[in-house]
């Protein structure tokens, strides 16, 4: 098989637990993007657009250096481009690659109401199956990060895949590869939560960010994208990077205590309409021609 | 590069200056990344504005654009004043030593000896060492010195004074020279503030505090250094800085030009310049009557003080001239007719780019061929060159895609009736793309690596080498048929190709590399190479006639044990990023030039963890992880000069004799556009060499007359020059010129970002958007507050944005000045003066 | 097993199924699209942009067969390559873009003193008349010697301007050619 397929640990709008979840071993694997290293050269945003092939956008010069205002819905990834003047008076030039964060607890999914519309592999990437998407744009609101882009024409919503092609054959992703500074880094998420904290310890040590730290918010369950900052009391200056990102209360409480409240109310229905049954026995028709006729 | 990308991982210490690696270089600026993640390396930014490069930089310093001598100059200071040098490596490797003949003058009002007011020439007659002997502790004696030879010549025996006491050593006349450059004069000339320059002086430094000589540091530069009037000196300061600091030959040091485009640095080793043949070979001049007075000029004696010793590496310039000339003629360069030495064309003056232009104006140029290589953009003073093509008769553009030049005669602005006027015919021919055709580039790390094609030209197009070939035989035939002015050189070159109006480029390799034409012996080696074999390096050339090479410096790149070029071995054994089996580096596949210099002068490493190069005491030669840049069996006790080119063997503090055009040491003059005079000397605030043209197009600007923003160009990641406007994915990225406007300034005019300016210099305008931006900063220069700007340059007349009408349609160029910098010839496209309005 | 995006429906349907009635062990996949590099033909090359020389691997189409005018599918860096180690910048990134570019010129061309427009030409043609001017120039305009009678063989009237990605062999083929004739004009982008 040229394309490896790759094995479901969670699927949206589904009824019933996922087949086969957890009869097989497969590690997580995550982004680390170093921003302290970023150059802000935007190969990543050119290897995202050329591997997925889609169309070009016209795009409009808007004083700064960043590509376009937003992610879109054929556009993946993008940097953002902050000029950051420190409370010390320090001036610096903040640049974000900025894409979908892959959460373990990925608002998305919760949010979505169709079957197989997002799926999240046993490895962590969520990925998004257009063909089942019914374009209700939940997953818009269900994300923290403000990522899912809606293509109006198609009714669909798209995304970083993470480049599931290529990670289900063994290669890494577009970003990855093309990084020039090895700014991105990519490998299992223990390895690089490892990296990730040697480097912000190495900042932290041996030069002026003495608040450096990594960006793995635990308000989505972690994520599978995760930041090197420079001063991590202060995601917000890095292009709206939210400091305690959460799945929306609403959504919680949608697919939440209040599916249970539907699925008691569902239950409580069938459950109704067995003893009704057992009590009862199948319904009558009375057939009354006469009745009829008459 | 003196070392190569890879090498930068190395280093303890990163001075980048007149360079955005980041920006213009990312793949390579993964290494300085490397070196700061892995050692803790420290880098330090300078340059005009906060750029990509700044954004990672542990240090970045403000400077005005074209005052890197000044700043560089107070490092030298600095340097000197503070004990950081490296005092081992100074007196035995550089000309810190030698005394300076009598007569020399150093430039305290802007001009050293023997300045010509009427030539604007030098008479460098007193820029030489003097004559003999160990003068330790002799006192010197008053008197102008002993006449100078006629021509000057460097003394055989050059007197020098180890202590360095002597007031006539290049090491005192130096500390003279830079003391003027102290904090305060680099704060008034630069605009870097006193304590920030400090600060910078002091982190660049700290790799030599307390008699340290195992760190190193690298500097690193492109053309922010060179495209300045005074732009070849300001890369001496570097290298002088680099030498006084002893990081010359060491892994994670060097002087590291990171040059520009993919083969910028072969075009200059395969002399694609009207001052070289190739491999660095001077082209010679209407004084070079026959071979032997050309040879003798060119071919330099050693000169070194009595007890040291020098390879003087140029003095095999006479094999290396004779095999070019038998790879060029063949069978027709023979010894009666001087190795047909004639056939070559005898400069009488300076041809370089801006004369082309210039003479094409004055109507004395008549017919270019571009290839690939887009003149009216690129410019300087681009308006000019477009005048300069309307008075040629015939113009051939090989291009890949519509450019400025090819469509000079409908550029903005000329009207049907105009063009009607224009009689030049103008042949555009659709040329090769990068994907469809083979052969070599050599990057900044002078690495040779042969490319495969992909796939075929597209349409009609054509591979450059078929298209020059065919021409270049249609012409031999007109010759062959009509005769002609001086036929022989266009009938004899040679031309055996298998397929001569195709040639293959491996064939073309093979001959660069050359070949024995008769049976070659070294009976030191006891090996003999048979005639027609390959030659496996250029120590096997002759000037006798029996071996040919087409570029000296790259024999050895394709031998009879095949394409060294073509290797792919991925194995880096010393780990020091040296990959020996990768490709092929000039010279003789030595990675690190002047690498005998990372030893003491006992051949020990003076940083053992950094190993490359060391004296095998009992092999008696030099051995190593790197191909030894010396010669492999001098013994330290010898004391040969580790700078093998040079024929004093040593390291350049100053510069004797015709070096350098404008003087022994660099000195800092204004940018010929400036704000202020010159604080060191402001009778004499330029450049006294930079040449100047003076047709009506060649105007300047002056403060009094409201040019009062400094301007500088450059390029963008995004972008590659005039090329990526024709690329959908670079175009999205970057969709429209813009300038970029310090935000304090645009308060000022009220102007906001996104509005439309136009910038107007002396000699024309340019249309963009404003970026306005915090990364530039007002700064204060010898007391004015200044501004400068930035304009990134990849816009012009054709391209998907010109040609959906989403741009003013003006080029940058048509705002710079076609002036040069008298060494390297390289045009001021940075830091001239222009004003600014809304458009 | 599932190798397309309508398997995974498939799959997941049936898995559905298969998990109400209790015996869910098939693990679900999905794949959201083919490996467009799969069977490409690679050939390894250097990136024309900057002087670092990054290695790249230009994939075309089809496997070198003799029916099959490549065409390139994709381009990206080369992992053994080992100062970019298969990076690439967003120039390097978009290389597919400049081979396969609309905007390219595809066929000889030729503007007449006066004219306001482009006229094609063949290829033998404009050979031949690029020929015949660079013979009337370079007679017109030939010093075989100076003022004080020094053999300087120059053709002063023309000038070659070199690319930034001319390649060495080529580089080498102008000094030939160019030297030959005399030229002394002779510059590249290396200089500016």
């Amino acid at each position: 098989m040229s394309n490896g397929p790759l094995e479901i640990k969670a699927i949206s709008g589904h009824a019933g637990p996922v087949p086969g979840r957890d009869t097989s071993r497969d590690y997580d694997v995550c982004k680390l993007v170093d921003v302290t290293t970023c150059i802000g050269c935007k190969a990543c945003e050119v290897a995202c657009l050329e591997w997925n092939g889609y169309p070009f956008r016209e795009t409009v010069f808007d004083n700064t250096y960043q590509t376009m205002p937003d992610l879109a819905w054929n556009y993946y990834n993008l940097i953002r481009f902050n000029e950051h003047t420190a409370s010390d008076g320090t001036f610096s030039w903040l640049m974000r690659k900025d894409q979908c964060m892959h959460c373990a607890d990925p608002g998305c999914l919760r949010a979505c109401p169709a079957d197989g519309a997002i799926v999240q592999y046993a490895n962590g990437i969520v990925d998004f199956q257009q063909e089942n998407c019914i374009g209700c744009q939940y997953c818009v609101t269900g994300c923290p990060f403000n990522i899912p882009k809606f293509n109006p024409e198609t009714k669909k919503v798209h995304k970083c895949t993470l480049c599931s092609d290529r990670v289900g054959v063994g290669l890494e992703p577009a970003c990855i590869k093309a990084c020039p500074t090895g700014c991105l880094h990519f490998g299992s998420k223990d390895d690089m939560k490892d990296l990730a904290g040697r480097r912000a310890q190495q900042l932290r040590e041996h030069t002026a960010h003495t608040n450096a730290g990594v960006y793995d918010p635990p308000g989505v369950g972690g994520t599978h994208v995760i930041y090197v900052l420079h001063d991590i009391s202060n995601p917000e200056a890095y292009g709206g990077l939210p400091a305690n990102p959460r799945v929306p209360w609403t959504v919680k409480l949608w697919k939440g205590p209040l599916k249970w409240l539907g699925n008691l109310a569902m239950f409580g229905g069938l459950l109704g309409v067995t003893l009704h049954y057992l009590r009862f026995g199948p319904k009558q028709v009375k057939e009354d021609h006469a009745e009829g006729k008459s | 590069m003196t070392n190569g990308w890879i090498d930068i991982k190395n280093t303890d210490m990163m001075l980048i200056m007149g360079g955005n690696p980041a920006e213009n270089h990312p793949c390579g600026f993964k290494w300085p990344i490397e070196a700061k993640r892995n050692r803790n390396a420290k880098m330090i930014v300078v340059d005009p504005r906060f750029t990509r490069t700044a954004a990672t930089a542990d240090l970045f310093v403000q400077l005005r654009t074209g005052t890197d001598i000044a700043f560089l100059g107070g490092l030298i200071r600095y340097v000197m004043e503070n004990n950081r040098i490296a005092k081992d490596y100074l007196v035995q490797y550089t000309n810190a030593a030698f005394i300076v003949r009598k007569g020399f003058k150093l430039p305290e009002d802007g001009l050293y000896s023997g300045f010509d007011a009427a030539t604007h020439t030098y008479d460098k007659a007193t820029w030489n060492y003097e004559e003999g002997g160990d003068l330790k502790g002799k006192p010197d004696t008053p008197g102008d010195g002993a006449p100078s030879a006629n021509p000057p010549a460097l003394p055989a025996d050059v007197a020098y004074d180890l202590t360095l006491e002597h007031p006539r050593t290049v090491f005192q006349l130096l500390r003279k020279h830079f003391s003027r450059y102290t904090p305060e004069m680099v704060e008034r000339i630069t605009g870097v503030p006193k304590d920030q320059f400090l600060k910078a002086a002091d982190l660049f430094t700290s790799i030599r505090k307390d008699g340290d000589t195992k760190k190193v540091g690298t500097i690193i530069y492109a053309v922010g250094w060179t495209q300045h009037s005074s732009g070849t000196q300001t890369i001496r300061t570097a290298a002088m800085l680099q030498l006084l600091l002893g990081n010359v030959g060491r892994a994670g040091g060097g002087v590291n030009a990171l040059r520009g485009h993919s083969n910028i640095q072969g075009a200059t080793d395969m002399a694609g310049v009207f001052d070289l043949l190739p491999g660095y070979l001077k082209v010679p001049t209407m004084a070079d009557v026959d071979l032997k007075t050309y040879l003798t000029r060119i071919t330099p004696k050693a000169a070194k003080p009595g007890p040291w010793n020098s390879f003087n590496y140029w003095s095999n310039t006479p094999k290396f001239a004779v095999s070019l000339l038998k790879a060029l003629y063949g069978e027709h360069a023979r010894k009666e007719n001087d190795w047909a030495f004639h056939y070559l064309p005898k400069i009488d003056r300076r041809y370089s780019w801006a004369e082309i232009w210039d003479d094409m104006y004055r109507g004395h140029v008549k017919g270019l061929l571009a290839f690939g290589m887009n003149g009216v953009a690129i410019g300087p003073n681009s308006s000019k060159n477009i005048d300069a093509l309307k008075k040629a008769d015939w113009l051939v553009v090989c291009e890949i895609y519509p450019d400025e030049t090819s469509e000079f005669w409908k550029s903005p602005g000329i009207t049907t009736d105009e063009m009607k006027q224009i009689q030049t015919t103008v042949y555009r021919l659709p040329g090769a793309g990068f994907a469809e055709k083979d052969g070599t580039f050599v990057n900044s790390a002078r690495w040779l690596q042969w490319k495969n094609a992909a796939l075929p030209p597209p349409g009609l197009a054509r591979l450059d080498q078929e298209i020059l070939a065919r021409i270049f035989l249609k012409v031999r035939e007109l010759y062959q048929k009509e005769g002609g002015k001086f036929p022989d050189p266009v009938l004899h070159a040679t031309w055996n190709y298998t397929d001569p109006h195709n040639p293959s480029l491996a064939e073309i390799a093979k001959e660069i590399n050359g070949r024995a034409l008769a049976d070659v012996t070294d009976p030191k080696l006891n090996q003999t190479i048979k005639a027609g074999q390959q030659l496996p390096g250029f120590a096997w050339l002759r000037d006798d006639g029996s071996t040919s090479s087409g570029n000296w410096i790259f024999c050895g790149s394709w031998t009879e044990a095949g394409a060294q070029i073509q290797r792919r071995g991925t194995e880096d054994p010393s780990g020091l990023g040296i990959y020996p089996n990768w490709a092929w580096s000039w010279p003789a596949n030595r990675r690190v030039l002047y690498n005998r210099a990372s030893c003491d002068l006992s051949g020990k490493p003076w940083d053992p963890d950094r190993a490359q190069v060391w004296w095998n005491e009992a092999q008696q030669k030099w051995v190593g992880n790197d191909v030894p840049d010396f010669k492999p069996d001098s013994p330290p006790k010898d004391h040969m000069g580790p700078f093998i080119m040079n024929p004093e063997g040593i390291g350049r503090l100053f510069v004797p004799l015709a070096g350098m055009a404008d003087g022994p040491f660099p000195e800092h003059y204004e940018p010929t556009e400036s704000p202020i005079d010159n604080p060191l000397h402001p009778q004499q605030t330029h450049n006294p060499l930079a040449k100047r043209f003076s047709t009506p197009l060649d105007k300047f600007g002056s403060p009094a007359e409201g040019y009062n923003i400094i301007c500088t160009t450059y390029r963008l990641t995004e972008h590659y020059h005039y090329w990526t406007k024709n690329n959908p994915m670079n175009v999205q990225l970057v969709p429209e010129p813009f300038v970029e406007i310090p935000a304090e300034l645009a308060d000022e005019m009220g102007l906001r970002g996104g509005e439309k300016i136009k910038v107007t210099s002396a000699r024309g305008h340019y249309l963009a958007k404003a970026m306005v931006t915090r990364r530039i900063k007002s700064m204060i220069v010898d007391g004015k507050k200044t501004y400068q700007i930035g304009i990134p340059i990849h816009w012009g007349y054709r391209g998907i944005a010109e040609d959906a009408g989403k741009t003013g349609l003006t080029t940058a160029n048509q705002l710079s000045p076609a002036v040069t910098d008298p060494n390297a010839y390289t045009p001021e496209f940075k830091g001239f003066l222009v004003k600014i309005e809304r458009a | 097993m599932a190798d397309t995006r309508r398997a995974f429906l498939r799959i997941g349907a049936g898995g559905a199924i298969a998990s109400v009635l209790g015996f869910d062990l098939q693990p679900a996949y999905a794949q959201s699209k083919e490996l467009k590099i799969a069977r490409t033909t690679e050939t390894r090359s250097t990136c024309p942009y900057c002087s670092v020389s990054c290695g790249v691997i230009i994939h075309t189409l089809g496997d070198k067969a003799k029916n099959v005018t490549p065409q390139v599918v994709h381009v990206e860096g080369d992992p053994d390559h080992p100062i970019n180690r298969g990076t690439l910048c967003p120039k390097g990134s978009s290389l597919m873009q400049d081979i396969l570019n609309e905007r390219r010129l595809l066929k000889p061309q030729v503007r007449r003193p006066g004219s306001d427009h482009w006229e094609d030409i063949g290829w033998d043609q404009a050979i031949d008349e690029i020929a015949r001017r660079i013979k009337k120039t370079r007679d017109e305009t030939f010093i075989e010697r100076d003022a004080q009678g020094r053999t300087v063989n120059r053709c002063e009237g023309i000038a070659w301007n070199g690319g930034c990605t001319d390649t060495n062999e080529f580089n080498y083929l102008v000094v030939k050619s160019m030297r030959s004739l005399g030229v002394c004009y002779l510059e590249n982008q290396a200089r500016v």
